[in-house]
């Protein structure tokens, strides 16, 4: 899965890197910033304080990226995912460890903050191809290409003030995207623009690829990181957790995801646990399309509750509903806990379900006072793949059972010429 | 330092583009457009024609054409300065949005609004040559001088831009330090009269760098004589030594721009 040619060269290579940051205002004014020098060599000392509010942002990261490999960095949000493309541009500079980057960097991070709001489209693609590194020559060269990239040709002229925001972001995105760096960096970029304008997107990061560029890939779309990149590295809190082939990544990634909460003193009743997996009881996050799937969430109470039913939902990745349960409806009745008391249920369900990630909500729910008492948001996640031949959410396993193409004959319009009908069916039904 | 330099050359088209898009920001959507450029000189001129007249009959003298001559001269560049300093000052974090998202040489920042401010002058030594001409000051071989004074008076200003951006960027108030610096340094430099009118102690006045400059200036182009050498070897000797010093700290604390802003 991973052969890269022997001796290929590394394109970028981290190692052992540390990013400190400081929680808190800093002194951005000399008149603060004299009153307290004088008050710490009042105090001899005091530099205490300051270590506390110190964060390590990034800790020990080391990985290497070939040259001409597309590589995703996967993880929540506070991971340092940022942090780290930062260092890797250079905007910022980390504390130990080393960075070497080998070529022409870019990043589509950010892509429009060079714009001046005065200037015209045209000035600024000018302008902002010269902050990315092209020259003027370059810029002209490439122009057209830009302009049509955008799709803002009736528009090149206007002070980009006028734009509306998805505006903004295209022209800054197509700018960017004729860079051709020897490693490009990108950070969500990917939902820019609207749904043609992002497939345009993929596309060129398709061929950027394709062209031997080497792409480190920033992102909290699962589905895009694992279409486009096959070895990633899970961040978490600043460490790394795993490096390897991406599918693995994300699996160890959203289990880290399904993990318990504990009961708070704040709730009277609470879900602790929901996880997703096999009629074998196997912890699983990746399903087939039309395999089983089981659901299993439990909850405990402090307190008495009654005529409790627990519901599920799952939603797809952009949280659109799709489908929920619930006990009651299953025809287990409302149940009592009493304080103490722990419960468990499991559901199992047909994977009727299209490629895709998808998300499992849970709530703790009592029908009569129509009172949520506890929720859970993205519970447990998982992955479906399979199903290559539909698109949506869901699978309705379409089969063909009727194809022909109406050949017309020569000379004669074809409403006239029934005869020229000729019948083409072979057997397409699927198994 | 080398590699400031490398850097700055291999990106000396982002140089331009930032150089354009301030002077095309600044006359942007003005009504008086590039006759703002001439406008902040002719009003120091003006004012230095009024201190030099005040001067004269302070001293009972008669106003000479070559007084005022030489204030339109070196009240040019010290428009320069003033403006070059207040921009450059602020480069940095008028920029913050690039600073901290996109990384490029920061050096640009405070080179491009130093750079725009040098269009400015470029404009106002039209006006200033033509004022000469109709006073008939005339031309003579001291004039080969000129380059040299104004190249170091330019690259001065760009090294004291390049400290004051950086110093800004951590400490906000620094900005009205240099506010009030640049509004109070006019009485520190002779712009609106000679360094001779304080005779014995002419050469405390020439120890600010600026000062031998822009005397000698007024020298060779209005009283087409020699600069004093020992003065604008001084100067340079200053300027070169600032700028290295303010390249050397502005690459320092380069890192620490995107986090500390």
């Amino acid at each position: 899965m991973m052969n890269h040619p022997v001796g290929s060269e590394l394109a970028l290579d981290v190692q052992g890197v540390y990013k400190k940051f400081r929680r808190g205002e800093l002194y951005t004014s000399l008149r603060d910033l004299v009153p307290a020098l004088a008050g710490r060599v009042l105090r001899k000392g005091g530099g205490d304080d300051w270590d506390q509010r110190d964060f390590w942002a990034l800790q020990d990261v080391s990985f290497s990226v070939q040259r001409g490999e597309a590589f995703a960095i996967v993880g929540g949000n506070g991971a340092g995912k940022s942090t780290l493309l930062k260092l890797l541009t250079g905007i910022m500079r980390q504390e130990r460890g080393s960075i070497r980057v080998s070529g022409r960097v870019s990043a589509l991070i950010e892509v429009s903050a060079g714009f001046h709001q005065d200037l015209t489209g045209r000035e600024n693609v000018y302008l902002n191809g010269a902050i990315l590194g092209l020259t003027r020559e370059e810029v002209r060269r490439r122009f057209d290409s830009i302009v049509a990239f955008s799709g803002l040709e009736e528009f090149i002229d206007t002070p980009v003030k006028r734009y509306s925001s998805g505006m903004f972001a295209r022209l800054g995105f197509s700018v960017a995207a004729h860079v051709d760096p020897d490693v490009l960096l990108v950070d969500e970029v990917l939902s820019v623009g609207d749904y043609l304008f992002q497939r345009r997107c993929v596309e060129r990061m398709n061929e950027v690829i394709a062209s031997g560029a080497t792409v480190i890939f920033v992102s909290h779309n699962l589905r895009a990181v694992a279409n486009l990149c096959r070895r990633s590295m899970l961040l978490e809190r600043g460490r790394v957790q795993m490096v390897g082939p991406t599918d693995e990544v994300i699996r160890t990634y959203l289990q880290r995801g399904q993990q318990a909460r504990t009961l708070d003193a704040d709730h009277g009743v609470a879900i602790t646990e929901v996880f997703t997996h096999d009629a074998q009881g196997q912890k699983r996050v990746e399903f087939e399309s039309d395999a089983k799937l089981r659901i299993t969430v439990r909850a405990s109470a402090r307190t008495r509750h009654e005529d409790m039913s627990l519901v599920i939902q799952i939603v797809d990745e952009h949280q659109y509903p799709i489908f929920d349960t619930c006990t009651q409806r299953l025809g287990a009745g409302a149940f009592t806990l009493d304080a103490g008391d722990e419960f468990e249920c499991t559901f199992e369900l047909d994977v009727v379900l299209a490629e895709g990630t998808f998300h499992v909500n849970a709530y703790l729910h009592r029908y009569l006072t129509e009172r949520a008492y506890d929720n859970w948001l993205s519970a447990a996640t998982f992955f479906v793949t399979g199903a290559h031949e539909v698109r949506g959410a869901v699978t309705l396993h379409p089969r063909l059972t009727g194809f022909h193409v109406t050949t017309a004959v020569a000379g004669a319009a074809p409403a006239d010429a029934p005869h020229g009908e000729q019948r083409n069916q072979p057997s397409l039904d699927r198994t | 330092m080398g590699a400031a330099i490398r850097e700055l050359i291999a990106r000396r088209d982002l140089l331009f583009m930032m150089t354009w898009r301030d002077i095309r920001v600044k006359y942007k959507q003005s009504v008086m457009g590039m006759l703002w450029a001439f406008l902040m000189p002719i009003i120091i001129v003006c004012a230095g024609f009024i201190v030099r007249y005040a001067l004269a009959s302070a001293s009972g003298k008669a106003v000479d054409m070559a007084d005022l001559t030489g204030v339109a001269v070196k009240a040019a560049p010290w428009a320069f300065f003033v403006s070059a300093l207040r921009f450059g000052t602020n480069s940095m974090t008028s920029n913050w949005q690039l600073v901290t998202k996109i990384y490029l040489p920061r050096l640009i920042f405070p080179l491009a609004a130093v750079l725009s401010a040098l269009f400015d002058l470029a404009i106002a030594a039209i006006g200033v040559t033509f004022f000469l001409v109709i006073a008939r000051t005339g031309l003579s071989v001291h004039l080969l001088w000129l380059p040299l004074l104004v190249g170091a008076f330019v690259v001065l200003t760009a090294s004291l831009a390049i400290l004051f951006s950086a110093a800004s960027l951590f400490l906000r108030d620094v900005k009205y330090l240099v506010d009030v610096f640049l509004t109070f340094a006019i009485f520190f430099t002779p712009v609106f009269y000679d360094a001779s009118l304080f005779g014995k102690l002419a050469p405390l006045l020439l120890l600010n760098p600026v000062s031998p400059l822009l005397e000698g200036m007024a020298a060779v182009t209005v009283r087409h004589v020699n600069p004093s050498i020992p003065w604008l070897a001084y100067s340079c000797a200053a300027t070169g030594v600032l700028l290295v010093l303010s390249i050397l700290m502005f690459r320092k604390l380069e890192p620490r721009f995107a986090e500390s802003i």
